[in-house]
């Protein structure tokens, strides 16, 4: 396998574990907890590299995943006390975590490969050059099996335990009166959300994992209406923002990592805008359509209500609309004339508008008469 | 204890940290009955019916549901939470939320299969929404979703009924809807209790009601305890609302009752 090849394995297999977990992450209102623990998982990595020593020891993804935990713990904790709110706290116990492992790094580990670079952007442009070996045997880079390990492991959680994250995310009251103790799933599940934080940190560094848990979800809310769709879309659209970004910077030689994220605004960017039903173009057709809608049903209820009364000569006049409606003379010519090319009125020599039959029954129709 | 009794509520308290929400709560609800539980806002309406289901820990006190505790009657629970406590955004359609009924019945791990799909068709079809199905959950009005809500606890086949506010925001229709599957499940000889506002429908659709003030008022047959003077005492001498068909225009207070020292002063239960 070719370096470049490698690396786009890592970032896509980073990426769509990422935005799996990220899917739940979203829909639980806790996007900003997937930037605190990947901040925080720092801490246990380094507590547990000063007891084994190791960097390359298995431990510390254990020690890291704890403290993700720890964090939500702690952060829950905080908000339960009554004296900060969710946001706040989130911000109060991140950085405090967050910057004693900058401290002990700085102080302690400067001489090893723990390096603040690395942990704040990552370094997957070096993850072939870490190799798995087993027996002289080289089974390709190292990164490549630990988060194809840690892909495997979302994807197996959220399969088994589908309906249950489902119903505890949308309706924690009646899991736990039914049961499912909802609680526990939390935990379990942001135990998975450490995890992977753990895993893509190491790749793509911890600012940016919170853009590839979040931003390919909230892509793919943007595109479909059902969770599973939401699922496997935001898997698509992470690896796509993997590919796309890692050729991007292969282009013009910069940050992996930084590409990736950027890719994945890009493709949200794309969606907010064109997406056929919720992007922004969308709704403003919509809105624009909805609008030239009610004037011509307003014009029609209008001519309706004048029908046959003394005034209805007068009221009924083109002429008149603006003053009576108090609509621009342009933008009664222009309902005028969509209401005539939709059969809803005529308009008569005297420049009297005269309902049709269908224009009637749709002015009744209207106020529901 | 016989069978006869749906759910009984020994010394029920209920603290949200010192504060008191239910004080010492006796109660003991036959089976097949179909019962409001009537009170002012701050009441503890919700908070009796979260605590009868074990979703909040009591200080003291316990719930009995057709003699056991929730914890080994949960089969036969079904749980309507108010309409506003779910995000109608989440992505999904009305059959699978539906379905959710289902899974206390399966279980940990078990899928929703087609005997899950077609109960929940058929529920759907008791609250007139089976051409809602494939509809995603965010384009359905209030009365609807209040329906699906319905639906949702059917489906459950349990034998107990707890439902927070289900008229909230629905329209007459709606409301007629419901209480027509509410009244044959009563029939059926199950037990419904309602978290409900409208004091004036209280004798028309319900048998039995409780009044509730943070103490239990009165408990009973609606005409032998659904009275101006229990009234009076549930909201605090201001009563808003007088026998079976003339409501006073003293409306309710909007807020918490104020007024609690009213009622402490008059006593009696």
């Amino acid at each position: 396998m070719s370096i470049e090849l490698e690396i786009q394995l890592v970032a896509v297999v980073v990426s769509v574990a990422c935005s799996l977990a990220g899917v739940f992450l979203v829909l639980r209102r806790m996007a900003l907890m997937s930037d605190a623990i990947s901040h925080t998982v720092l801490l246990g990595i380094v507590l547990v590299f000063f007891i084994t020593r190791d960097i390359a020891s298995p431990f510390l993804v254990l020690g890291a995943a704890a403290m993700g935990v720890a964090t939500v713990g702690l952060v829950e904790a905080l908000v339960r006390t009554r004296l900060v709110r969710e946001d706040a706290s989130i911000g109060l116990v991140f950085p405090a975590l967050f910057s004693i492992a900058v401290i002990l790094i700085t102080r302690y580990a400067g001489s090893v490969h723990l390096d603040t670079d690395a942990v704040l952007l990552g370094e997957i442009a070096f993850a072939p050059f870490r190799r798995l070996e087993v027996g002289g045997v080289d089974l390709g880079p190292r990164s490549l099996w630990v988060m194809g390990g840690v892909l495997l492991l979302n994807i197996t959680f959220i399969a088994l335990l589908y309906k249950e994250l489902k119903l505890s995310t949308f309706d924690p009251g009646l899991a736990a009166a039914l049961g499912f103790a909802p609680g526990l799933l939390h935990y379990a599940f942001m135990t998975l959300v450490s995890i992977t934080a753990v895993g893509a940190f190491d790749a793509v560094g911890s600012i940016l994992v919170v853009a590839l848990m979040i931003t390919p979800p909230a892509t793919a809310y943007l595109l479909s209406d059902s969770l599973p769709r939401v699922l496997i879309l935001s898997a698509v659209i992470a690896a796509l923002a993997a590919l796309v970004g890692f050729w991007t910077a292969w282009l013009v030689d910069a940050s992996i990592a930084g590409c990736m994220a950027s890719a994945a605004g890009v493709l949200f960017l794309l969606a907010f805008l064109l997406a056929p039903e919720r992007g922004v173009i969308a709704v403003a057709r919509r809105r624009s359509r909805q609008r030239w809608e009610f004037a011509r049903l307003m014009l029609a209820i209008h001519l309706l209500h004048h029908e046959g009364a003394p005034d209805a000569a007068n009221e009924s006049r083109e002429t008149h609309l603006g003053e009576h409606l108090r609509w621009e003379p342009k933008f009664a010519r222009r309902v005028v004339s969509e209401a005539a090319d939709e059969d809803l009125l005529v308009r008569l020599q005297d420049g009297r508008l005269e309902l049709t039959e269908t224009g009637r029954d749709s002015a009744r129709k209207a106020m529901l008469v | 204890m016989t069978d006869q009794t749906a759910i009984e509520v020994n010394d029920l308290t209920v603290a949200y940290r010192e504060q008191p929400v239910l004080w010492d709560i006796d109660l003991t609800v036959p089976a097949g009955v179909l019962m409001a539980i009537v009170g002012p806002n701050g009441a503890g309406k919700t908070t009796l019916i979260k605590a009868m289901l074990g979703l909040l820990k009591p200080a003291a006190g316990q719930v009995l549901i057709h003699g056991r505790p929730y914890d080994e009657q949960r089969r036969l629970v079904a749980y309507v939470p108010q309409r506003g406590s779910v995000d109608w955004d989440f992505p999904t359609s009305v059959l699978d939320v539906v379905q959710m009924g289902r899974y206390g019945a399966l279980g940990w791990l078990r899928r929703v299969g087609r005997r899950e799909r077609d109960l929940s068709m058929a529920a759907l079809g008791k609250v007139g929404m089976e051409d809602f199905a494939h509809r995603q959950i965010s384009q359905l009005s209030g009365g609807q979703q209040q329906r699906v809500f319905l639906a949702r606890a059917l489906v459950q086949d349990a034998r107990v009924y707890l439902m927070d506010e289900p008229f909230q925001g629905v329209d007459a229709k709606t409301e007629r809807a419901i209480v027509t599957v509410l009244q044959s499940l009563r029939e059926a000889g199950d037990t419904v209790l309602v978290v409900h506002h409208a004091l004036q429908t209280v004798p028309e659709y319900f048998d039995w009601v409780t009044l509730l003030n943070v103490r239990k008022i009165a408990a009973g047959p609606v005409d032998e305890v659904f009275t101006a003077e229990n009234l009076r005492v549930t909201y605090g001498g201001r009563v808003p609302f007088h026998g079976s068909d003339s409501p006073l225009r003293d409306a309710p207070p909007a807020g918490g009752v104020t007024g609690s020292s009213a009622w402490m002063g008059l006593g009696g239960d």
